[in-house]
């Protein structure tokens, strides 16, 4: 089963931290990563830049808006996802708990979902109404 | 038993159902993944035992034959149903055809299993205690519903959500690994330790307990023993043998609190009390004493004590000031604080109780005032008494509860 993890960055004890210390974190969590890739437990994931960087499209009284944001008042923030492929829940409760971004802030894991029944009714449906 | 004549079989199906029912039923859940599909499954099996037992005779291992043909019949349903086409992938790792032959059974556990998954730490703990309830007690959701004072369809669809969590988020039914065991391990305590004392101790409404769900919790707990003798798990039963042993005099006829220290202690179960203090004793000898084993402990010293006045109330100090330490809360730290009122005399117990009255949740909370109006009584501070007693009052919200306070304000009044 696929299950997508969502690391957070607890801000404030980030930035405690030296230059070197945050080194260390990111060496671990690398080696980690090279761990799951090894394993074949590593689906794909990438690390989020700043929520400075993004931007926010909305869709809003019949046309589409863009603004900056989202609003990172809050003290953690989505730094980063993985992909895993796992048994189940518990064995992926285990991979992220061994994964040193632990350390930085929470993680997420949700199951990802099945689509491939909506999928093929919906090409059904587009190919009836063609 | 092959030799029972036909008109014996609805009886000893009757019999197997009571006796057997959750076992076959954690077997099914185990060998389908699916908690409802077991469920009509396990009803399958019965109708169908109920039909072939009479003209072929009783099989030699009801339980597994049961257990098997409950399988097979789910396996019939799925292909029947309209869940045939996303099934696809299940159906193909089950067997295709055949009667029903011994499956292979290790059915105690099969219902470890189901405790464990239905007390994952994923769910919440209300869906955790209602789905434990549902599926490894077998009481009906009207049952639990009225137990916990929620309404049968509030509980209804937390059960189906609970359900549809496990089945989606691929919750597995295992007994977690030794190294992941203390974190499953505490919710499904927690589990079967809310639901005694929701048991021992209604949160709210008329009556003072509610035996059947006590019941439940400490059958729980002998199950959890036998299958995982782990010392906090001795811990806990001890714990809930030594309250229940207590029960037949924890209220007057009329259905009123009487307090531990007048309590009339012929009337404990002296069967319960002794296998509570056996089991304290080899918790306590494990050491590694956790907070159920400390909570056993200091309901053993009560239990020792001939009548009140004979309490050893300097080594119920110490458990408390352990406990505090082991699991710190502000309710722990109130027990403390009657003990050292006890040991020490009531103004020693009212300067701890004051420091927790300070705390919001503490203010909040009833018996922490009727503590601080006890001991203000007991230190002849009337006025000071009745302004706590009368605080607590707006603050209760069980009936036996309330009418023991009423009548220390009636008292202090006259």
């Amino acid at each position: 089963m696929k299950y997508i993890c969502f690391g957070y960055l607890d801000v404030q004890q980030w930035s405690t931290l030296s230059p070197s210390e945050q080194n260390a974190r990111f060496d671990a969590c690398f080696a980690y990563d090279e761990g799951l890739k090894k394993d074949g437990h590593w689906v794909g994931g990438e690390g989020l830049q700043g929520p400075d960087t993004a931007v926010m499209v909305r869709y809003q009284n019949g046309k589409v808006s863009v603004t900056d944001g989202p609003y990172a008042e809050t003290k953690e923030l989505l730094g980063g996802l993985l992909i895993l492929e796992a048994r189940d829940l518990n064995h992926a409760i285990h991979l992220i708990s061994n994964h040193p971004g632990l350390k930085m802030g929470p993680w997420e894991i949700r199951p990802a979902a099945d689509l491939d029944q909506m999928i093929r009714e919906s090409e059904q449906r587009r190919a009836a109404s063609r | 038993m092959a030799s029972i004549v036909p008109e014996g079989i609805p009886d000893l199906l009757d019999s197997l159902f009571r006796a057997e029912s959750r076992r076959i039923l954690a077997s099914l859940i185990r060998l389908l993944g699916d908690f409802d599909l077991a469920e009509d499954g396990m009803h399958d099996a019965f109708a169908a035992a109920l039909e072939a037992w009479p003209r072929d005779g009783v099989p030699e291992h009801p339980r597994a034959w049961l257990v098997s043909t409950g399988r097979f019949k789910a396996i019939d349903r799925l292909r029947r149903s309209a869940r045939f086409n996303t099934s696809l992938e299940t159906l193909a790792e089950l067997p295709d055809e055949g009667p029903p032959g011994p499956v292979e059974e290790d059915v105690d556990d099969d219902r470890l299993r189901l405790i464990f998954t239905c007390c994952h730490p994923a769910l919440s703990p209300e869906a955790c205690t209602a789905l434990t309830l549902r599926e490894v007690c077998g009481l009906t959701t009207e049952a639990i519903a009225r137990a916990f004072l929620t309404a049968p369809s509030t509980l209804a669809q937390r059960i189906v959500r609970a359900k549809a969590k496990i089945r989606d988020a691929g919750i597995p039914y295992e007994i977690p690994s030794r190294a992941e065991l203390p974190d499953r391990l505490d919710a499904v305590l927690k589990v079967i330790y809310l639901v005694f004392n929701e048991g021992y101790s209604a949160s709210s409404g008329e009556a003072l307990t509610r035996p059947d769900l006590s019941a439940e919790a400490i059958r729980l707990g002998r199950l959890l023993l036998e299958l995982l003798p782990d010392p906090e798990v001795t811990g806990l039963l001890a714990l809930m043998l030594l309250q229940e042993s207590r029960r037949a005099a924890r209220a007057s006829s009329g259905g009123d609190l009487v307090l531990l220290e007048d309590q009339d202690r012929s009337r404990w179960d002296r069967a319960l009390m002794a296998e509570g203090r056996a089991l304290v004793e080899q918790a306590l000898a494990s050491r590694r004493v956790g907070a159920y084993t400390l909570q056993a402990a200091i309901a053993a010293v009560h239990a020792e004590a001939a009548e009140a006045s004979a309490t050893d109330w300097d080594r119920i100090v110490g458990l408390y000031t352990l406990l505090a330490r082991v699991a710190p809360s502000p309710v722990v730290d109130l027990n403390r604080a009657v003990a050292v009122a006890m040991r020490d005399g009531p103004q020693d117990g009212l300067e701890l109780t004051d420091a927790l009255l300070v705390r919001r949740d503490m203010a909040e909370y009833h018996l922490a005032h009727a503590v601080r109006a006890d001991l203000c009584r007991r230190l002849g501070r009337t006025e000071e008494a009745l302004t706590s007693y009368r605080r607590a009052l707006g603050l209760v919200q069980q009936g036996p509860e309330r009418r023991f306070l009423e009548r220390r304000v009636a008292e202090l009044q006259k």
